[in-house]
């Protein structure tokens, strides 16, 4: 069997593992659901004028959610999973079979994109139906696509670099956590962010790819314009994840 | 898998050695975990590694399994070099590490035929799990089985893709003694399909019912090779004869003997047959009675505990010379 197919051969392990804890699995989904359904009720049904153009908060955070429904599934969770995987040795038996460990990974990092995916069709399937948001459609949902698959690629690589700084298994999901809460709250995921933000908060939006890839999504969403320029640098962002971590990658346990 | 052009090296004609290491050796910064170690290992042979924690053992077996580099000597492991990435080497062996987790929510059988896809000739996922002797928790989750039964596991993964070279390191520590028993029975098994096995242990009766040929690793040395019985001259030592007499009654002067603060005596001799014969010749001639008498001989525990220096000897009679049983 050759390596590609040894790779989607293990998907499904990944799926069925992941399918068998419940818990974990029904918190991924029940997340972005959760916070739409506090932030349109804590915000209410009002609009927010972002680059001139009137958007209903509804639609706003539909679209929020759906990019750190993404987040979560492909950067936290697989930084926080593949952690605890090196730590009790997973992933050291994995390097002492024939199967190559970065045919193994590309498997977890698949599997992280199906969940994205599958998160963002019923976060937005969630606000179609509860609050008649807007969804991507015609030319705007290829835009969409490209956003989302080049987004999910990109998180899961900074997903598999974060873990190299990372001590050992318990303190992964505080320092995954604070890398990235920060940045949604600076890139208006949770709380637009208006156009007379402070300098630095619009800077932090320009240079981290949370902003890039939030604003992708939504256009997809309200129907507005799309920038290639969001793509790209969300990408760079995936293309330098993945060489940290081809560089510090550790298969072994660091105690 | 992978093509023949993508794993370069040539494989080194050892027909007859499963594992030949010569001048290993592999320092951590300024610590030298091994200082030039030398053994083989022939095909289908039980050899065990012996030495207390720290001593080598693990770093040792890691650089024969790919996951050290070594700093210097010679190693082929089935003919190849494991320093030199490789999956055609990959394909032909099994590793249990000390201490590996597997997904806890997949089942026994899940496991076992996940790892069985890895490779190009696996073994029926059925048959690996009789061999290990998991048939009754076949569906039953990893998060489930115990300590024992994971333990099992990890062995059943390891020959899923019905390897020639079985690497187990400490497969039994932590086992309760029923448990153990059971693992021993599984490395028999494999012994009896033509496995070869490189086990590491710090138990001596492990070593003892298991392996072929035994090497004492200390302080990244190899102190002393050879069979169980054999080992550390422990083959040659003199037998020690114990016994007790009634109150107010001495040994026969010409058996040298000593007597201990307990009563009892004990004398050292070259001739076991003769020993016995004047002792109980005597005691028949002067109508004495012996009590407890008993042979003893060094076990396995003495001699390692001598060669490992982690404890006093226990007699002084034991040679010394480390090497004496060995074959170099």
């Amino acid at each position: 069997m050759n390596s590609f197919r040894l790779t989607l051969w293990q998907v499904r392990y990944t799926n069925k593992a992941y399918w068998r804890n419940p818990a974990a699995a029904f918190f991924t989904f029940l997340f972005p659901l959760m916070f739409l359904v506090i932030f349109t009720a804590l915000l209410g049904h009002g609009h927010v004028v972002l680059s001139g153009r009137r958007i209903s908060l509804s639609t706003y955070y539909v679209a929020a959610m759906a990019s750190f429904a993404v987040i979560s599934a492909s950067y936290v969770n697989l930084g926080i999973a593949v952690t605890f995987q090196r730590d009790s040795g997973i992933l050291k038996r994995i390097g002492g079979s024939p199967l190559p460990g970065w045919a193994y990974l590309t498997a977890r990092v698949i599997h992280a994109m199906l969940m994205a995916v599958l998160l963002v069709i019923i976060t937005t399937a969630f606000g179609r139906a509860f609050y008649g948001a807007a969804v991507p459609s015609g030319k705007h949902l290829v835009f969409f696509v490209v956003m989302l698959v080049v987004g999910s690629a990109s998180f899961c690589a900074l997903g598999l670099a974060v873990t190299a700084p990372i001590p050992n298994a318990e303190a992964a999901a505080a320092i995954v956590n604070a890398t990235i809460l920060p940045l949604l709250f600076l890139s208006g995921v949770f709380i637009p962010i208006g156009d007379h933000a402070p300098a630095w908060i619009q800077w932090i939006g320009r240079v981290f790819p949370v902003k890039h890839f939030a604003d992708g999504l939504q256009a997809g969403f309200v129907g507005s314009a799309f920038h290639w320029n969001d793509v790209l640098i969300v990408a760079v962002w995936g293309v330098a994840g993945l060489l940290v971590a081809a560089r510090y990658f550790s298969w072994e346990p660091r105690r | 898998m992978v093509d023949e052009a993508e794993t370069g090296a040539t494989p080194r004609n050892d027909d007859e050695y499963a594992v030949v290491v010569r001048g290993l050796t592999k320092s951590y910064g300024r610590v030298k975990a091994v200082g030039g170690v030398d053994f083989h290992i022939a095909r289908g042979e039980v050899f065990a590694l012996l030495g207390p924690n720290g001593a080598g053992k693990t770093t040792a077996v890691e650089i024969l399994e790919g996951f050290r580099q070594r700093d210097g000597g010679e190693v082929s492991v089935l003919g190849y070099d494991p320093g030199s990435p490789q999956s055609k080497l990959r394909n032909l062996l099994g590793i249990v590490l000390q201490s590996t987790a597997v997904d806890p929510y997949l089942t026994v059988e899940e496991m076992i035929g996940m790892f069985a896809h890895f490779f190009p000739h696996p073994r029926p996922v059925g048959e690996v799990i009789e061999l290990v002797g998991l048939s009754t928790e076949r569906t039953t989750r990893v998060v489930k089985l115990s300590g024992g039964q994971q333990r099992r596991l990890d062995v059943a993964i390891a020959l899923a893709g019905d390897p020639e070279l079985l690497f187990l390191d400490e497969p039994t520590t932590g086992f309760d003694p029923s448990a153990r028993r059971g693992a021993w029975e599984v490395v028999r098994n494999l012994a009896a399909l033509g496995k070869t096995v490189l086990l590491t242990t710090h138990y001596m009766d492990e070593a003892q019912y298991l392996a072929n040929r035994v090497a004492v690793i200390a302080s990244g040395r190899i102190v002393a090779e050879g069979t169980p019985a054999t080992l550390g001259g422990r083959d040659h030592a003199r037998p020690r004869v114990r016994f007790r007499l009634p109150a107010g009654i001495l040994p026969p002067a010409d058996l040298v003997a000593e007597t201990d603060a307990e009563g009892f005596s004990s004398f050292t001799t070259e001739d076991l047959t003769r020993g016995l014969h004047t002792l109980t010749n005597w005691a028949l001639d002067n109508a004495v009675v012996i009590e407890g008498l008993e042979i003893i001989r060094p076990t396995l525990e003495d001699i390692y505990l001598q060669l490992t220096g982690g404890a006093t000897a226990r007699d002084p009679d034991l040679p010394v010379d480390p090497m004496a049983g060995g074959s170099g």
